[in-house]
């Protein structure tokens, strides 16, 4: 039963030790613990928080060159097709050219060939009109070398002329 | 207040049995000691059949109680101050002063034996505590008149002594200041870091204090109470720890002594006083009952405000008090059965309930301070 007993003296010590205790810990360690792990916890938190906030600006930059890739892309696409039509606008612009080109050449040369060829004729008419001159001459002078056969062709003549 | 989750928790069922077996194994001392606490004095007077007869009551009675010397080891003793408040003033001697030589031999005196004369007053010590001294002996030589449970009628004087308990309080704020404020300095100069050395032994113990007993049941207003919380939490611990220890500087029963318990409740009990609430004092004197029921809820409300510390008291103090004795008669195995074979089996009990009671050690550590903070908790709670 003597143990249920508080002793006063230890009751005492106990009291003041105690409070003395709490009092000094609460002041020179509990204080400076407690404050130093909670702004560790915060630290962390906010560490965490950026390391967060960062690796979404990663991703969202990541899209973005992604983004940015496909774009490009298509403006190469876009400039290749446009070379594309160009090239081929220029290769149908030039055959067209070529054609009208050649076409104007080749009418050129037909105007040319005809003209050509009209003033062979006119030459070749003019040759024959002199040559069929000169045989008609040569005729004319065989057959008008006897005086009969003058006659003769003077009383035709003279026939047609009565007809007049 | 829902406190269902505290017996939830599993350290809660290791306790109901740990409990259980520790108040099967230390149900047969206690009865010795009670039996053998009145063959003490008769055995007294006959000393030669004391010394055959081994007393496994007394022996851990008188081990686990307060006394003004610390046995070190065989015949030595460090001998404390005697401090007292008497009639005449404070009176102040060492516990030395208790002793006579007979035969060549120092016998310390703790039957009233010897006398002390000091401010011209007489002084004795019987069983630890002291009394003012009859002016004649009695029949057995002892300087006090006995009643029939042999327990002296003396006056006593006011005992501010440094018993062993008192110097084992100290040497237990002077661990705990030396390990706490380098731990504090260990937060200084590892800023911002992780923690190192003995920092890093005990912060995880100071974050379970905070997450898993004061923020569950004190809610965000727990940083008003960690001071206390955690000081109560290192004192029982480290206490109980030192009381483990069987040479110096620990082998006292601090923890397991009804004036320690008692502060260290009392303190929770201002404090679940002091910061109640007007819910918690609407809760007992007004309780949402009929009110004729009051009649009988009121005083079971108001016997519940000292029930809880009280409760918090006798639980420490049986707890560790029943395991030093558990201990100790484990060990006197030796001494009853006066054979050394039985040493191995008492050895190995001893060590098995060493283990247990290292456990038990944090344990009522962790029980004082999550149920302080329960009741401080209920006082404090907001209702909306």
């Amino acid at each position: 039963m003597e143990l249920l007993l508080p002793e006063f003296g230890l009751v005492i010590f106990q009291s003041i030790a105690f409070l003395l205790l709490m009092f000094l810990l609460a002041k020179f360690a509990w204080k400076p613990i407690l404050g130093a792990i909670k702004e560790r916890e915060q630290s962390i938190d906010e560490a965490l928080n950026k390391a967060e906030l960062a690796k979404q600006e990663m991703a969202r930059l990541t899209a973005q060159n992604e983004d940015l890739m496909k774009e490009a892309r298509a403006e190469r696409d876009l400039l290749l097709k446009e070379a594309k039509t160009l090239k081929d606008n220029i290769v149908n612009e030039a055959k067209t050219q070529a054609h009208t080109e050649g076409a104007k050449l080749i009418e050129k040369a037909k105007i040319e060939i005809e003209n050509q060829k009209k003033a062979a004729l006119a030459e070749l008419k003019n040759q024959v009109s002199t040559l069929s001159l000169e045989i008609a001459e040569r005729i004319l002078r065989d057959q008008l070398q006897d005086k009969t056969k003058q006659e003769d062709l003077v009383a035709n003549l003279l026939k047609d002329v009565e007809l007049n | 207040m829902d406190c269902s989750h505290v017996f939830e928790f599993k350290v809660n069922r290791l306790i109901v049995v740990f409990t259980l077996f520790l108040a099967f194994f230390s149900a047969t001392p206690a009865a010795f000691a009670q039996v053998d606490s009145l063959q003490t004095t008769e055995s007294t007077h006959a000393e030669t059949k004391a010394e055959k007869k081994f007393d496994i009551g007394k022996f851990a009675l008188h081990h686990i109680a307060d006394s003004h010397s610390w046995h070190v080891i065989g015949h030595t003793y460090i001998d404390l101050p005697i401090i007292l408040y008497t009639k005449a003033g404070i009176v102040s001697f060492s516990s030395a002063d208790f002793t006579t030589v007979e035969e060549g031999k120092v016998v310390r005196d703790d039957e009233a034996k010897v006398v002390v004369e000091r401010n011209g007053q007489r002084f004795v010590k019987m069983h630890e505590k002291i009394y003012y001294a009859s002016d004649v002996a009695n029949d057995h030589g002892q300087f006090v008149t006995l009643d029939e449970k042999h327990h002296a009628t003396n006056a006593r004087p006011l005992d501010l002594s440094i018993t062993k308990n008192v110097c084992t309080l100290f040497i237990s704020i002077i661990i705990l200041l030396v390990v706490f404020l380098s731990v504090a300095k260990g937060y200084r100069t590892n800023k911002g870091k992780s923690p190192k050395g003995i920092q890093s032994w005990m912060e995880p113990i100071i974050l379970f204090v905070r997450d898993d007993i004061a923020i569950p049941n004190l809610g965000h207003k727990y940083e008003r109470f960690m001071p206390y919380l955690l000081t109560v939490f290192f004192f029982i611990w480290f206490n109980n720890m030192l009381g483990l220890v069987p040479f110096l500087p620990g082998g006292a029963n601090l923890t397991g002594n009804i004036a320690v318990t008692m502060i260290l409740a009392l303190a929770t009990f201002c404090l679940t006083v002091f910061n109640g609430n007007k819910y918690y004092w609407k809760h007992i004197f007004m309780p949402d009952v009929p009110w004729w029921m009051y009649i009988v809820m009121v005083p079971v409300e108001l016997f519940g405000i000292f029930t809880k510390p009280i409760a918090l008291m006798i639980r420490l103090f049986a707890n560790i008090t029943a395991g030093h004795i558990l201990v100790l008669s484990l060990i006197c195995l030796v001494f009853v059965f006066n054979s050394l074979y039985i040493a191995p089996v008492s050895i190995a009990f001893a060590v098995f309930i060493g283990a247990i009671e290292l456990l038990v050690a944090f344990i009522q550590a962790f029980i004082f301070t999550i149920l302080s903070a329960l009741f401080i908790g209920m006082a404090i709670e907001e209702h909306h």
